[in-house]
């Protein structure tokens, strides 16, 4: 897949907006400042960014519990995300569903889903309507590998299969279901390897290796646009935080978390390219980075400068027509 | 207006052969709905109309109920069909967290224009998975409508509404009622959702009920009627949103009340229609409100039992003079 150095430095730039919004909202709830709690992709920015960035705007996303990333890479506003976390009438769902509920409609974001698994059987969902509509759009659910053994991956790889429907299947695998290790729930090893039962395309690809996981995820694109069907991916990767802020992580050592922040950080291993390439200079690594913050910051300063609902507000938006 | 005798079933299938007509964004989703357009018939002669419309299945009903819900956040406007009732337990998570919450939790941005249709209610020895009044779950569950409709003139009204309202809608239709028949008016025809109905006008007993118990509700009447005890039928056609309006009404005027549902007693949504008249209409009422549901059991299989478990015509009428003779 041809792409050129503003395409690569751009590419880059989401992957540091993703992280420092992560790292400033785990900041912020170690403060309490956030209500609620909170899961951070921190690690996996190659599988958001890459994934997203081989979509279109009106394309859709079913997103995950673990959904930040996936609302920057397709083009959410970090202001709009921090006041929903913060629970603010200027959040993307006027403080209604936090960080676990955030969608964005207006960029095809289907929703974060606060049930594991639950993303499956709504892409099927528009991934119907596409093929009805006979629109080229495509839908994207992320999921993790614990989703990987819901009924409804069953159900939703059959269904989009049989029906040839635009839809990828984009597993962000990082090895582990809250404290469950993958290597102990997942029967055969690969879910990528899954989609033979299902007479359709399974992928391997290194999740911290963004330009790895557009290739990739672009050939399934292509697939489902061209109408031939689903595909799945399965984007290994690491989460360098719990699965929630707090997360004990009795399940796993430092020793291991260090061992993946110092060899596959998708940034660093982006960067590393991006300067071996020449594409990316120490000076313009350091201005992205001061731009990004700068950014992140002043989403912060919005968010908790915009005005609280009111609490008779929690009425509102049940129907179009109570 | 013209109208002519129809059954349940047909009055379905016109409404929807009507809307589908009119808009192509409406599709219906289900299993086995082309052999045999449904299988009660209630899809009839809409695969040969709308071959692309109506789409089976894979037996996958959390797929079928969270595939609905994408195509309606997505530009459609899916019916999706059940099958039963009962099978509702397969996919309660794509309804009850999914489909009623994607709105209100997303602050309002999207829309879920979904009617999920089930055929439900005893009477048929189908035993306990094949039988069931489920509606109170969805009535318990923010973000639902919930439709239960009695005569095909009600069917055919409701259902257009149904599919032309922008929110989830629980839509059940009683087995024993698709051959009934009924007058059914031609063309478009609407019937608000939260608008019940005078079945029966009476002056010494208010009798609320929906689905098939209207009939059973009406044939009590009758037999009462004989007795000198006439009683006013309300068949209340929507259970969310429910029209309190017309039960004040009609209280008002008999201070008494009765309420019949098939579903099991306890927990029933006759609890919930008897703590508001409690609260709201305490000071009309010359006798406790009394309700006759079914019996807390499962719906057992031999004939025998299932009788003795569901409401009949003389718990009805039972029910009616305890209120009265108390």
């Amino acid at each position: 897949m041809k792409i050129t150095k503003d395409k690569k430095l751009s590419l880059y730039k989401k992957m540091l907006t993703v992280r420092a919004f992560e790292e400033k909202a785990g900041e912020l709830f170690a403060k309490n400042l956030i209500p609620g709690f909170i899961h951070l992709s921190i690690g996996e920015e190659a599988s958001s960014v890459g994934t997203c960035s081989v979509l279109n705007k009106d394309d859709y996303v079913a997103s995950t519990h673990r959904g930040h990333g996936h609302m920057i890479a397709k083009g959410a506003d970090p202001k709009r995300m921090f006041a929903e976390l913060f629970g603010r009438t200027t959040g993307y769902c006027k403080g209604k569903g936090g960080s676990m509920h955030i969608a964005d409609f207006s960029i095809g974001i289907l929703g974060a889903n606060g049930v594991v698994g639950g993303g499956f059987p709504i892409i099927i969902g528009a991934g119907l309507s596409i093929k009805l509509r006979k629109t080229d759009q495509v839908g994207v659910v992320f999921f993790g590998d614990g989703a990987a053994n819901r009924g409804t991956f069953h159900e939703a790889a059959n269904m989009a299969a049989i029906w040839k429907l635009p839809v990828i299947f984009v597993c962000e695998n990082n090895l582990y279901a809250s404290t469950t290790p993958a290597d102990y729930s997942l029967a055969g090893g690969s879910i990528a390897g899954r989609a033979s039962a299902y007479g359709i395309p399974g992928y391997n690809a290194d999740g911290n290796d963004i330009l790895e996981v557009r290739e990739i995820v672009g050939k399934a694109v292509k697939r489902a646009r061209d109408g031939k069907g689903p595909s799945i991916v399965e984007n290994k990767t690491y989460r360098y935080r719990g699965h929630f802020e707090g997360d004990p992580q009795k399940y796993r050592t430092q020793k291991e978390i260090e061992a993946f922040k110092s060899k596959n950080d998708p940034i660093q291993l982006f960067k590393t390219i991006l300067k071996k390439e020449e594409t990316l200079s120490d000076k313009i690594d350091k201005d992205l980075r001061e731009e990004v913050n700068a950014m992140i910051e002043e989403a912060v300063r919005y968010a908790q400068e915009s005005p609280l609902p009111k609490p008779e507000e929690a009425l509102e938006d049940l129907f179009v027509n109570p | 207006m013209t109208e002519r005798i129809i059954s349940c079933s047909d009055a379905l299938a016109e409404a929807l052969a009507e809307e589908m007509e009119r808009d192509e964004t409406i599709f219906i989703l289900g299993e086995d709905i082309t052999a045999h357009d449904g299988i009660f018939g209630q899809f009839k002669g809409l695969y040969k109309r709308f071959p692309e419309k109506i789409i089976d299945s894979p037996i996958s009903e959390t797929c079928i109920i969270g595939a609905g819900v994408g195509a309606a956040l997505t530009g459609m406007r899916p019916l999706v069909d059940m099958h039963f009732a009962d099978f509702f337990t397969t996919a309660m998570d794509e309804i009850a967290n999914q489909a009623a919450k994607i709105r209100y939790m997303f602050g309002g941005q999207a829309k879920i224009p979904l009617v999920i249709w089930a055929p439900d209610g005893g009477g048929l020895s189908a035993a306990a998975q094949h039988s069931q009044s489920l509606e109170s779950w969805f009535i318990h569950t923010p973000g639902l409508k919930v439709v239960v409709p009695s005569e095909p003139a009600d069917v055919k009204g409701l259902i257009k509404t149904s599919i032309r309202d922008d929110d989830p809608v629980i839509f059940f239709q009683h087995k024993r009622l698709f051959s009934q028949n009924g007058p059914v008016p031609e063309g478009e025809y609407f019937i608000p959702l939260g608008k019940g109905d005078i079945k029966r006008e009476g002056n010494d007993i208010t009798l609320i009920t929906y689905s098939r118990m209207v009939y059973l509700s009406l044939e009590a009447a009758d037999q009462l009627a004989k007795e000198g005890i006439d009683v006013e039928v309300i068949d209340l056609r929507t259970l969310k949103p429910f029209d309190f309006d017309l039960i004040a009404e009609s209280v008002k005027k008999t201070f008494h009340a009765l309420i019949v549902h098939e579903a099991c007693l306890t927990g029933g949504f006759g609890a919930e229609i008897a703590a508001r008249i409690g609260e709201e209409l305490f000071d009309y009422l010359d006798a406790p409100v009394v309700r006759v549901g079914a019996k807390d059991t499962p719906i057992p299989f031999s004939p025998v039992l299932e009788k003795f478990v569901l409401p009949q015509i003389n718990d009805i009428v039972e029910g009616v003079k305890k209120v009265l003779n108390s």
